[in-house]
């Protein structure tokens, strides 16, 4: 019961931060909702019974990836007319058609699968389980993102560095 | 118990937000975040079907998989947010509509 209930917080939470962050007009609000929704994510991975992951969301996500999208917000430092307006255009119907199809498609395949029930180990989601997961199933993937953020450290250097 | 199908269906609708961002708004830093979005959704899928997996027993694998998805999300925001604040040095615009100097 108490799940249920937290279940369905969580969930309105996510959703509702997730939707303010695609109808706000403020870059600054968006990245507040988006902070709002990983938090809720969060107690849903916990639900889950992932609590490592829950933790990561919290520190990568809403700590580490949110302070970087606010520096570059402040960064840049936009202007309401450097905003613009964004009015209804006859050339979003394609996107909002496709928008539709993907979540009714996602939707219906999900309502549709039948999950046998099934008790975790004691040691699911933990960081033990986890890391026996990620260094023996997962060795090579891990080592090569390892290189993949090396590469966009520099990349990210690079690119935004004002002159060569 | 809470149906292992209404996450999915969170899961769903939360990347359909993220699709509706991406391709409906033009402020590129919003659609940064509406990909973040995306990115978690997926990510609370693979959570699901590690623990309620279709057959077999639960395995801490998907969280894994997980892990990684978050390190590739923190890659692709730090490049992504260069990406920005390059063109922006350049063009003086963050609308995705009028970066189109390769339409020509």
């Amino acid at each position: 019961m108490t799940e249920a209930i937290l279940f369905w917080i969580f969930a309105a939470l996510t959703l509702a931060g997730g939707a303010s962050v695609v109808r706000a007009r403020n870059p600054i609000n968006a990245a507040m909702s988006l902070v709002g929704s990983f938090f809720a994510l969060a107690g849903l991975y916990l639900l889950l019974a992932a609590q490592l992951l829950a933790a990561l969301q919290i520190l990568v996500y809403a700590g580490a990836i949110m302070v970087l999208f606010l520096f570059v917000i402040m960064l840049l430092n936009l202007s309401p007319a450097e905003l613009g307006h964004e009015r209804f255009r006859l050339s979003h119907l394609p996107g909002l058609a496709a928008v539709l199809t993907a979540t009714i498609l996602l939707v219906s395949l999900a309502s549709r699968l039948h999950f046998p029930q099934t008790s975790a180990p004691a040691d699911f989601g933990t960081v033990a389980a986890v890391g026996r997961a990620l260094f023996i199933g997962y060795t090579l993937p891990f080592e090569v993102v390892s290189l993949l953020l090396l590469a966009a450290i520099l990349g990210a250097v690079v690119v935004a560095k004002r002159r060569m | 118990m809470v149906p292992p199908s209404y996450y999915l269906v969170v899961a769903a609708l939360l990347f359909g937000l993220g699709l509706y961002g991406v391709l409906i708004r033009r402020n590129a830093l919003i659609v940064c975040m509406s990909l973040e979005l995306m990115l978690n959704a997926a990510n609370l899928t693979f959570l699901t079907f590690a623990r309620h997996p279709l057959r077999g027993l639960p395995s801490s694998d998907g969280n894994a998989v997980a892990f990684l998805v978050i390190a590739v999300a923190a890659a692709e925001a730090a490049v992504g947010l260069a990406i920005v604040i390059a063109v922006f040095r350049s063009r003086g615009t963050i609308n995705v509509d009028e970066l189109r100097s390769l339409r020509n």
